[in-house]
Formats: structure tokens, C-alpha cells, sequence
């Protein structure tokens, strides 16, 4: 793996340390009680959980400006909560009910948030490329110098829509930060087995479209790469592709019993590369917080996680009539 | 739930409980065997940890703990089977706190009450009185017309839209410099530049993706089509995407656009490239689908649909491209979506049809005359919204229906008209509905099998004699 380890002497302040240990916290927290709540049946259908990819969202928010947009696929929940959306909206979608993002008529694969430019959530795989590339189109359109990411998976990538959208993106100069979230696996197939090139970055260049490789459990390598990206994004010279390699702890979905890897691997990645233990360690060796804070921290975190999941319990379901609303504008 | 305190296996008495439930671990798992505990009563577990392997009817599942405590007591033992989701399973315990703070159990999941089908299904097999409809005329009377092709109505209506709103744009192959496949975009670029009429590659899915999300975004695509046999190519981003997201965000954002281009059969195209879609795009919540005829409707229409805050499907015809017909010279002139047009005032029969089909209605139509059969021609124009009052009305009249449309017969547009009309109307119905379909096969290139595959004119007339047993 060729992905780029951050700098040695990480240029971030103890603030932007401890702001991504919380992020990266309110993730892991919100996801395993979503897993929890799914377990009881109050949230139903697919539920696939962000667990162990936290630092990719939070590295990549660090180089986010005011207005920027970003669309992702149904792996939704922590590019959520990174861009700022309130977990309760979230929680309340996750179990169906008013007080969701999409008034519980969009579920865990299809939320959105106009006012923090979260275009989605969306379910069919590689459809969000095109679809974020629009969103780079309209902004190009109206000169408004922002920039999107468009987030997708190792699978995803393998879809023709992704090539036709490099393909756009590059001879129309899009402002556009195309994120393959590589997990290794798409759903159960590993990537050796379903993708022919490596690095999947590589095949920016075919386009002409820059990119490269990052170590997607490290936070600060992720920033560090983002702020490159998003740079090259807005000084208008187009496209850029980050590979971000990460792994996701948890099955491809809640009913996903992942036989098609071992649970030493697994452990390893959680004893070895776990981004939120890394920079826990980077706070405490740092010694830019005790343990009592970040105790405090988690203290905060559950709840925060804990109320969200009370008021996805007690929000009222959908009114009836709800069933035929927002079907046209 | 055990009552009673608690012992740990050295006996010690612990107050907080918490129940650990048996997980659903799939969308449709009902019940499970708890397989086997990887704890025992006193382990001290966190979260994360592997609490028992639980078999469902597809797999065999790791169960993690979500929080931390001692396993106070084990309910349900290895091997179990049947046990039904959120069932406790284990007690998890804490020191230090009464057990009277034990969350109560675990509210049952909701269930949906039947949803209340909207007024408009529940349908009156036979109308006391006749449905309102708009008979307004589409001009005021003594508007100078003047004679348009289809072809020009369409880019007027465009050039319209595009100088009355900086954000919409017209995005497809061959609409640029080259002025449109079927020149349908001949001076837009010259008048807009480059910015706002744009090449694309050959890309239909891919193109359709970036409109869509521009949409998404505030902007007001038109995406033209070469043809919509393409468009299956992008079926998916339509569908999926421009469709359903109103929806799916519950009402925060949408895709106002038009896709557009020219649908059905043209000539001696064969099978691939000879296809009506009207039926198919009719069929989704969430897109309007229109289905022009003329060009003062072509015009109209297309305007509307530009301003639409939704989707529209915009189906033309290439065969109708070159014919022309009276347009009003009006400063804005628009038509309406969900209006249908009385082409033809009659009383024996209602035919009703729109795009092409028209052209076999109303030459149908005159023939009848002259064997003295009174025909009333509608034309849809709008497939969804379908204004099906207005054939409601005439069908109280008249007694009998013909639907005439090139499409395919099995889930055809007739076919819906027909089922609307028999569960509205059944009492006013004289004769058995007659749905006039292009052949069920797929599109021959020679060109007499060309001309029997579709719908033609004496096929209409023999539909209308036989609804009126002539």
C-alpha cells in the first residue's frame, strides 16, 4: 500500500487534535448504538455502519470551507455527523420516524440536509458520482468558487458511471474531490478479486485527473491530503481523486456475518491502526490532554448518542397523510 | 425480565441491570438459536466484544456487546432455538447503582396502521354528474397565428426560457455546435455561448448523473436525448435520482429539469432505435411526462415544463418534427400540464390519444365522417398528470372509447385509460373499450413488416365501428 503516512511532526494545534478525537468519537459511538437499536428492531432494512472509517470523513471536513457540498452513498451515517448535521435528525431517520432528516420517508441509505449541503444518502452504487460532479457543475456554473466532495467506495468504483463522470469532470475542469473510500471490500469481495489496478487512484491518470493514496486510518494524513485536494479544486485546475484506504470493523451491513475474512484481521486493524486510538495516543504523548479530559470527552459523547437515540424513540412516527406529500414540488 | 436481586458467581449482590436483548441481525429475522455464549456469567465485557454466535435463517452471526459491564446472569442457554428477537437473553450489570434504574423494557417496535388511500381511488363506478373540466380555448380568440413547425416551436420555447432564466441550460450530444441530431437547437449556441449550451460526450448515464445533480443544486437542466432509446443508458439516474428525491428528503430538495429528445419510431430504423416510452415513464411518482402533438402545444408545453419544479419527461416525435401547425404570436404563451385538448367534437365515439398517435386519430376521424360516424378526438398531451375527467365527460356522452397509441399493448397507456374508465365510468359504457396498440413485436426493419408493426389508420376506423356495432 503506497498510501501517504502524514508528516512526522503533525502542524495541527491541540484544539484541531482534540475537535477530531471528538468527531471521530461521535461516530463510533452513534454507530455502534445504531447497531444496537437495529438489534431491537427499531431501525429496520439496511443499516450499514461507518465503524473504523471515521478518520476519512473528519480528515477530509478539516479542509472544508462554508458552502462546500458533499454526496456520499448509503455508508451515510458519519459523513452526517462530521458536516455537522444534529445526531437526534439522524438517529430519528435511522428509526423512521418524524423527526428524521427526510421526516422518516428516506431511511438509513437516503438523507440530506439543504442547510449543511449534504446532498446524500444515496442507495444505488456509483450513482452519487455523476450526481456530485453535478453539484460541482453547478457551482462552476455559478462561480462560486466551492467545492464538493463526492464520496465512493472501492466497489463502487468498478461502475462505468464513475469513468464517464472522470471522464466529464476533467475536459469541463469540475471543481470536484472524487473520495474513494477504500475498505478492501466490496460488500463480501476483497479487492484483489474484483479490481484490476491496485491503487485505484491510478486510473485518474487515464484522464488526466491527479490523485494519490492516503493512509485513511490517520487522521492527520487524511487532512493533510484533503487540504491538497481541495486546494488543487478551487484554484480551478479541475478534478482530483484521494484513495483514501481505510477498513470497516463491522459487516457490509447489520445482517452481513463476514465469513470472507478472518477475525485476526480484523483485530489487527482495531489493536493496530485504529484512527480514533491514534489520536488519543497523539493528545496524551502530546501531552495536550489528561486522561481525565478525554474521559470527559467520552462522558459528553454518550450523551450526546444516548438523547439522540431517546429522541429517535419517542419522535412520533410519520402522520398518515405524510405518505403523500413531497412527491411533487 | 428476572426480578430480584442479582448475584455475581462469588455472590455478590449487584444492583444495576441492564437486559441484553436477542438482536435482530437481518431485515426479516424474526426469531434465531442462540448458537453458543463465547462469555460466561461474571466475564467482564466492553463494547465491541463478542458476546454468542446466533444463527439466523441465513447465517451465523457474531453478537457484540454495545456496553460495558459484568455478564450478571445468562437467561437463555447455548443451543436454543426459536428465540424470538428482543427476548432478554443475559442480564449485563454495573456495581453501585438500584436495580429500580434498570431501563424498563424495550418499547415494542411500531407498527404502521393501514395508510389511508387517497380520495381519488376509491372510485364511483358511475359519476352522478359530469367532471368539471377546462374548456378554455389555448389562446384568446383573434390571437394572430402564424405557421411553425414542431421543430421551431421547441427551441423557441427554449430560447424563451433561456433568456428569462440565467439558470437554465440545454446539456446533450450534439446540441451545440452541431445544432441539435435533429436540429431541434439550430442558433442556441450562437445566442447563449458555450457556458449554457454544451456538448456532451457520448455518455447518457453519465450526463444524465451531472444534469441531475446540477438540478439538485438550483440549476434548471435541459437534457436532450439523441433519442429516448438512449435513455435507457440513464434509466437509472432518472428513475432513482431526479425521481425520487423530492421524496426521499422529505421535501428539502429535488431536480427541476426537463429530459427530453424524440421518442418512437421514425423510419426504417429497426428494433433498437423504434421504441415508445410513454407508458413506461407514466407509470413513476414523481416525473410529469408530456407527449406533445402539435407545435403550439410543443411550444407551450416545453415552457412549462422549463418551469416546473420537477422533472419532466418531454416526449417528442421525429416524424412530427417537420409538420407545421398554428402557433399564437404571443409574448409568453404557455399551456398547462393535466389539460387535454378536444381536437374534434363528435358523438358516436371517443378516441383518445397524444404524440403521433394523434395523427392516426384525426385522419381516422375524417374518414368515419364520410360513413357518417360522429367521432370525438381527444388529445392527452400530458400523460401524468392525465386529465381523465375530460374523457371521462365525452365517454359519458358518446358511449364508447378507442385509445390510439404506437406503443406495445401489455401495460400500455390505453390499458390504463381503460381500467380508469370502467371502474369510473362502467354504467356509461356501451360497448367494450378498444385499445389500438402497435403490434407486440419488436420493430422489423423492412418496410412493409415496418408499416404492419404499427398502428395505422384503417385500424382505428375498424375500432370505432366495432364499439359502435357498425
Amino acid at each position: 500500500m503506497a498510501a501517504r503516512k502524514s508528516t512526522k511532526k503533525p502542524n495541527v494545534s491541540a484544539e484541531e487534535l482534540t475537535k477530531y478525537y471528538r468527531d471521530m468519537l461521535l461516530i463510533r459511538r452513534f454507530e455502534e448504538k445504531a447497531g444496537q437499536l437495529y438489534g431491537m428492531g427499531l431501525i429496520g432494512g439496511f443499516c450499514h455502519l461507518y465503524i473504523g472509517q471515521e478518520a476519512v470523513v473528519v480528515g477530509l471536513e478539516a479542509a472544508a470551507e462554508d458552502g462546500d457540498k458533499r454526496i456520499t452513498s448509503y455508508r451515510d451515517h458519519g459523513h452526517m455527523l462530521a458536516c455537522g448535521m444534529d445526531p437526534n435528525g439522524v438517529m430519528a431517520e435511522l428509526t423512521g420516524r418524524e423527526g428524521g432528516y427526510s421526516k422518516g420517508k428516506g431511511g438509513s441509505m437516503h438523507m440530506f440536509s439543504k442547510e449543511k449541503h449534504f446532498y446524500g444518502g444515496h442507495g444505488i452504487v456509483a450513482a452519487q458520482v455523476p450526481l456530485g460532479a453535478g453539484l460541482a457543475f453547478a457551482d462552476k456554473y455559478k462561480e462560486n468558487g466551492r467545492v464538493t466532495f463526492t464520496y465512493f467506495g472501492d466497489g463502487a468504483a468498478n461502475q462505468g458511471q464513475v469513468y464517464e463522470t472522470f471522464n466529464m469532470a476533467a475536459i469541463w475542469d469540475l471543481p470536484v474531490v472524487f473520495v474513494i473510500e477504500n475498505n478492501q471490500y466490496a460488500m463480501g469481495t476483497a479487492q484483489a478479486r474484483s479490481t484490476s489496478t491496485p491503487d485505484i487512484y491510478t486510473r485518474g491518470a487515464a484522464f488526466g485527473i491527479p490523485g494519490e493514496a492516503v493512509d485513511g486510518m490517520d487522521v492527520l494524513a487524511v487532512k493533510e491530503a484533503s487540504e491538497r485536494a481541495v486546494g488543487h479544486c478551487r484554484s480551478g485546475k479541475g478534478p482530483y481523486i484521494l484513495e483514501v484506504k481505510t477498513y470497516r470493523y463491522r459487516g457490509h451491513s447489520m445482517s452481513d456475518p463476514a465469513k470472507y475474512r478472518t477475525r485476526e484481521e480484523v483485530q489487527k486493524m482495531r489493536s493496530e491502526r485504529d484512527p480514533i486510538e491514534q489520536v488519543r495516543d497523539l493528545l496524551l504523548t502530546g501531552k495536550h490532554a489528561s486522561e481525565e479530559d478525554l474521559k470527559a470527552i467520552d462522558k459528553e459523547i454518550k450523551e450526546v448518542v444516548n438523547q439522540s437515540a431517546e429522541f429517535a424513540r419517542t419522535s412520533p412516527e410519520p402522520a398518515l397523510d405524510e405518505l403523500w406529500t413531497d412527491i411533487y414540488a | 425480565m428476572s426480578s430480584g436481586p442479582i448475584f455475581t458467581p462469588e455472590g455478590k449482590k449487584l444492583d444495576m441491570a441492564t437486559e441484553i436483548l436477542m438482536p435482530a441481525l437481518s431485515p426479516t429475522m424474526e426469531e434465531g438459536t442462540l448458537a453458543k455464549w463465547l462469555v460466561k456469567e461474571g466475564d467482564t465485557v466492553s463494547s465491541g466484544d463478542i458476546l454468542a454466535e446466533i444463527e439466523t435463517d441465513k447465517a451465523t452471526m457474531e453478537f457484540e456487546a454495545v456496553d460495558e459491564g459484568i455478564i450478571g446472569k445468562i437467561l437463555i442457554s447455548d443451543g436454543s432455538e426459536g428465540v424470538k428477537v428482543n427476548t432478554p437473553i443475559a442480564m449485563l450489570v454495573e456495581e453501585g447503582e438500584s436495580l429500580d434504574a434498570a431501563p424498563a423494557a424495550q418499547e415494542e417496535a411500531p407498527t404502521a396502521g393501514a395508510p389511508a388511500a387517497p380520495a381519488a381511488a376509491v372510485a364511483a363506478a358511475a359519476p352522478k354528474s359530469q367532471p368539471e373540466v377546462d374548456t378554455s380555448p389555448d389562446w384568446p380568440e383573434g390571437t394572430e397565428v402564424v405557421k411553425t413547425t414542431v421543430r421551431e416551436a421547441l427551441r423557441d420555447a427554449m430560447a424563451e426560457e433561456m433568456r428569462g432564466n440565467e439558470n437554465v441550460f440545454l446539456m446533450g450530444e450534439e446540441v451545440a455546435e452541431y445544432e441539435g441530431a435533429y436540429k431541434i437547437s439550430q442558433g442556441l449556441l450562437d445566442e447563449f455561448g458555450p457556458k449554457r449550451v454544451i456538448d456532451t460526450p457520448i455518455t447518457e448515464h453519465g450526463f444524465a448523473g451531472i444534469a441531475t445533480g446540477a438540478a439538485f443544486a438550483g440549476l434548471n437542466p435541459i437534457v436532450e436525448f439523441m433519442t429516448f432509446n438512449f435513455a435507457m443508458q440513464a434509466i437509472d439516474q432518472i428513475i432513482n435520482s431526479a425521481a425520487k428525491t423530492l421524496y426521499m428528503s422529505g421535501g428539502q430538495m429535488g431536480a427541476p429539469m426537463v429530459f427530453r429528445g424524440p421518442n418512437g419510431a421514425a423510419a426504417r430504423v429497426g428494433a433498437q432505435h423504434s421504441q415508445d416510452y410513454a407508458a413506461w415513464y407514466m407509470q413513476i411518482p414523481g416525473l410529469k411526462v408530456v407527449m406533445p402533438y402539435s407545435a403550439s402545444d410543443a411550444k407551450g408545453l416545453l415552457k412549462t415544463a422549463i418551469r416546473d419544479a420537477n422533472p419532466v419527461i418531454f416526449l417528442e416525435n421525429e416524424i412530427l418534427y417537420g409538420r407545421s401547425f398554428d402557433v399564437p404570436k404571443m409574448d409568453d404563451f404557455t399551456v398547462p400540464f393535466g389539460k387535454a385538448r378536444i381536437w374534434r367534437e363528435g358523438t358516436d365515439a371517443t378516441i383518445v390519444s397524444f404524440g403521433i398517435g394523434m395523427h392516426y386519430a384525426l385522419e381516422a376521424a375524417d374518414k368515419l365522417a364520410e360513413e357518417g360516424i360522429s367521432a370525438e378526438v381527444i388529445d392527452l398531451r400530458t400523460l401524468r398528470p392525465m386529465d381523465l375527467p375530460t374523457v371521462i365527460k365525452s365517454v359519458m356522452k358518446t358511449n364508447r372509447l378507442v385509445t390510439v397509441e404506437e406503443g406495445w399493448p401489455q401495460g400500455s397507456v390505453g390499458s390504463y385509460i381503460a381500467s380508469e374508465v370502467m371502474q369510473q365510468a362502467f354504467d356509461y359504457l356501451d360497448a367494450p373499450v378498444v385499445t389500438c396498440t402497435g403490434k407486440d413485436v419488436p420493430m422489423p426493419y423492412a418496410a412493409n413488416l415496418e408499416r404492419h408493426a404499427l398502428i395505422t389508420t384503417d385500424e382505428v376506423v375498424a375500432a370505432v365501428k366495432q364499439v359502435t356495432y357498425r
